[in-house]
């Protein structure tokens, strides 16, 4: 713990401007998706978050040709498919069905076409791999206020459509009898969906986006069924996975096999994975303690 | 377009597309769409792994998948929609990026094993290749009719002696198989297209369960040859052909399913059913 | 409790026959020494509500689940791992509306789905598969891709599966649950004129017996995992029900439906949880 500490308070860690703004990006993007999160898993569309994870790929690859940021591409490729899917009803597709997979595919054999035209001739080799897997050192710090507005955007959204959102995931047929617009609220999920795909993509790249959407949140509610403090748990936990993933990476750069840094998409996954296997632990403790507890009343009540 | 090292592509390709093809089509059959997508993520780890230590790329995929589906064999139908499952698929990924970005090929590797790479199918990789094609047309062979019939009605299967997990065994080897082969020529994330986007049109264009199968194969077959020839002349990856053409195809098959629906004049069931009573 | 009754014609001849068979799920009793025969050219109904034991019977009976107590044997000999002497046509399947295959295609692996290899196609395969789909009524839509097909129409194609491969046994789930009453009927009238034709022992599962009644030979009635079995008349009487159920039931014949009543009484529920009906009380 102490060299935690001592790593942490080093003067090279939080001095350094990449870190800094790693953390804050991470920081935003771990709160806005954690939210997001929490009613991704209660209405069952992890498909659709991943779906657009998948045809980000498309949109950041294209930015690259444009000159753009591949921020800019991931928001805007995935708000054009959040649209098409609420037009043709894909979002209740429960899984990988074929049509979704299959249009899927032609997408990112675009994406494909566009990373060979980036590495080709615009001299943006390492394009793959940023787009893909993430490069949250890279980003600059100019980049911040974009993260923060888009991140407000998105909870500003959920506040606005919270209740209605929550009543129609739980029970819909109660909220159409109340007059609810399910239609427009799935809609404006959709679009808050899109926009916190792209913030998790730049942070941990697209494909990969999925597990800060879908861990942190599926976590929380594991530990909590209110949905507020799943919201905070799920940020919280987001966090702790998107720093740690940094403060890791920073390590890395002293570790095997050429000292050069492991890659803080890979930390941050990990420790997602790692934080959802722990969130069962509870429930596993304290069904050991009734058991405990249930065995002991029964030993002393026998004995009459 | 046709001498020295394309050679090489050409075969390969082929056998590629006529394992996806025939494989394929009892994927779209089971409705195993899951573990088209599950299968190719592990193997992604497992190449990445063997571009590390310098072992043979097919060596990392083949041992990856088959680890892939014994894991899906032994998670059953429940852990399809875990979130566990769904982290696990994630992880390979992200597993697969940190083993490359390891070794010293981060990008270029990257970019080849996720989509694809026909034209640098060297000599040595052409006899394993054959093999792993030769490996699974003979299994397939073998449990054709039974396959066939626990695809579609498993509990009468079932009743007749056919055991449905020891087909779901057998169609899993078969999945390993392909993926192993597969994933070379067209990447982890295109498999899918090819593997699922030729069965699923092909179906639209006939009713019957061999004339589909063979049409998957044909289908596969003109996919990749154009994908080469047109990756050939542009220059563009054969990624991008092939998952356009896959879906082009898959569209134009439900257009035409739909078309001659409608255009057909079907009596509806229950005059069907009338009629055939009061013969 | 049981009453094994004698085939109701001496020259038929006996294709099953279960002896004292029971089954036990940890500490449930699920079936309790139940025998009865089936003879060839005959209609059975297996009746009895929903948990009385008739899908773990069918179960017993195609060698997917081993029996705790008793045997069963078909044709004499015990049941073979790969059974193909007993034909099946389950209650739910699910057929896939873009699966590419013709009922043709479905009818002509019954075959010889269970053999390896491929098979060859022929003349004679083709004609066999043809006078199956005439046999059942199914030729009108034997083109037409079995996924698109109604209910009705696609239990046809599952019975001529079963039946091509010259079965001594037919076994039907619950065939009659989801069908509305016209296809109901047909499809009973259809049992019996498969029955007479190719003489095989037809078994039918159901929790409603009075649509079979016309054309029941015999009855193996379920209650509570015992069986009684014989002919209709014998079987479902006051006395031998209530036997079977452990106390008083009476049985009406309504108009030719036969209803099956409790007594009255706390014992009231606990038999009318077994599919019998509460205590009617009659008003004018």
């Amino acid at each position: 713990m102490s060299a935690l500490l001592a790593s942490v308070s080093d003067q090279g860690f939080l001095s350094s401007s990449p870190i800094r703004t790693a953390l804050a990006i991470g920081a935003a993007v771990a709160i806005v998706s954690g939210a997001l999160g929490v009613f991704t898993v209660i209405r069952g569309q992890s498909f659709a978050g991943e779906a657009l994870g998948d045809i980000g790929t498309t949109g950041g690859s294209a930015a690259y040709l444009l000159g753009v940021g591949p921020l800019w591409g991931f928001v805007a490729v995935s708000m054009l498919a959040a649209a098409a899917m609420e037009l043709l009803g894909v979002q209740r597709a429960r899984g990988r069905d074929l049509a979704t997979g299959i249009v899927l595919g032609g997408g990112l054999g675009l994406a494909a076409l566009f990373l060979y035209l980036d590495s080709t001739y615009h001299n943006a080799a390492g394009a793959s791999v940023t787009i893909l897997f993430g490069a949250i050192f890279s980003i600059s710090s100019s980049t911040v206020p974009v993260v923060v507005a888009l991140g407000l955007a998105v909870l500003a959204i959920l506040v606005t459509i919270h209740r209605p959102l929550l009543l129609s995931s739980v029970a819909p047929e109660i909220a159409s009898a109340r007059g609810i617009p399910i239609r427009a609220v799935g809609a404006a999920y959709l679009l808050a969906l899109a926009l916190s795909v792209s913030l998790c993509a730049i942070t941990i790249g697209a494909i990969l986006s999925t597990a800060l959407l879908i861990g942190p949140a599926a976590a929380a509610l594991r530990l909590t069924t209110r949905p507020l403090r799943a919201i905070a748990c799920a940020a919280g936990l987001g966090i702790a996975a998107v720093w740690g993933g940094v403060w890791l990476a920073y390590e890395s750069y002293y570790w095997p096999p050429d000292q050069q840094g492991w890659p803080v998409s890979f930390f941050v996954v990990v420790l997602v994975f790692v934080i959802y296997l722990a969130s069962g632990l509870p429930r596993i403790w304290s069904a050991r303690a009734e058991r405990r507890a249930a065995r002991s009343v029964a030993l002393s009540g026998g004995e009459a | 377009m046709f001498s020295g090292f394309m050679v090489n592509a050409w075969i390969v390709a082929s056998l590629v597309a006529v394992i996806a093809g025939l494989v394929g089509f009892f994927t779209v059959l089971r409705g195993s769409a899951f573990a088209a997508h599950a299968v190719p993520n592990g193997s992604f780890a497992g190449a990445a792994g063997a571009v590390l230590i310098g072992a043979n790329t097919l060596l990392g995929l083949g041992v990856f998948s088959l680890l892939s589906v014994l894991g899906i064999g032994w998670l059953g139908r429940r852990g399809r929609h875990d979130v566990v499952t769904a982290l696990m698929l994630v992880l390979m990924l992200a597993l697969g990026s940190l083993f490359l970005s390891l070794s010293s090929q981060y990008a270029p590797a990257v970019y080849s094993l996720l989509f694809g790479e026909v034209l640098g199918i060297s000599s040595n990789e052409l006899a394993p290749t054959i093999a792993l094609a030769i490996a699974c047309a003979v299994i397939l062979a073998v449990i054709y009719r039974p396959l066939m019939l626990s695809s579609v009605l498993a509990e009468v299967a079932e009743a007749r002696g056919i055991s449905a997990s020891a087909m779901e065994l057998g169609f899993l080897a078969l999945l390993a198989l392909a993926t192993t082969m597969t994933v070379p020529v067209v990447g982890t994330l295109l498999i899918f297209s090819l593997m699922i986007g030729a069965p699923a049109a092909a179906r639209s264009f006939t009713d019957r369960p061999g004339r589909a199968l063979l049409l998957s194969v044909a289908i596969a077959l003109l996919t990749v040859w154009a994908a080469i020839a047109a990756s050939y002349s542009t220059d563009y990856p054969v990624g991008f052909f092939v998952g356009s053409i896959s879906a082009a195809s898959y569209l134009l098959g439900r257009a035409w399913g739909a078309f001659s629906q409608r255009s057909r004049s079907t009596p509806d069931s229950s005059a069907r059913e009338y009629a055939a009573t009061a013969a | 409790m049981s009453e094994p009754g004698a085939p109701s014609s001496p020259r038929h001849e006996e294709v099953l026959s279960l002896d004292g068979v029971g089954v036990r799920f940890g500490a449930r009793q699920v079936l309790d020494d139940v025998s009865f025969r089936l003879a060839a050219g005959e209609l059975t109904g297996l009746i009895g509500s929903n948990g009385a034991g008739k899908t773990t019977l069918l179960r017993v009976i195609l060698g997917l689940q081993r029996p705790s107590a008793g045997r069963v044997l078909v044709d004499g000999r015990p049941l073979a791992r790969r059974e193909r002497r007993i034909g099946y046509v389950p209650q739910k399947f699910l057929l896939d509306p873009d699966v590419p295959m013709r009922a043709r295609d479905l009818v002509a692996l019954g075959l010889d789905a269970q053999r390896f290899g491929v098979s060859r196609p022929s003349k004679t395969k083709r004609e066999l598969v043809q006078r199956m789909l005439e046999a059942t009524g199914a030729s009108g839509f034997a083109d037409s891709r079995v996924g698109r097909l109604s209910g009705g129409e696609q239990q046809r194609v599952l019975i001529a599966h079963a039946l091509i491969s010259r079965p001594r046994l037919l076994l039907l789930d619950e065939p009659l649950a989801n069908l509305d009453l016209r296809s109901a009927q047909e499809t009973v009238g259809l049992l019996a004129r498969i029955v007479r034709e190719q003489q095989v022992a037809v078994l039918i599962s159901a929790h409603e017996m009075n649509p079979l009644l016309p054309v029941m030979d015999r009855i193996v009635y379920l209650a509570a995992g015992r069986a009684a079995s014989g002919r209709a008349e014998e079987v479902v009487s006051s006395e031998v029900l209530s036997r079977l159920y452990g106390q008083h039931v009476d049985v009406l014949n309504v108009h030719g439906r036969v209803l099956v009543v409790a007594g009255a009484g706390e014992e009231a529920d606990h038999v009318s949880a077994n599919g019998v009906h509460p205590p009617v009380e009659i008003v004018s």
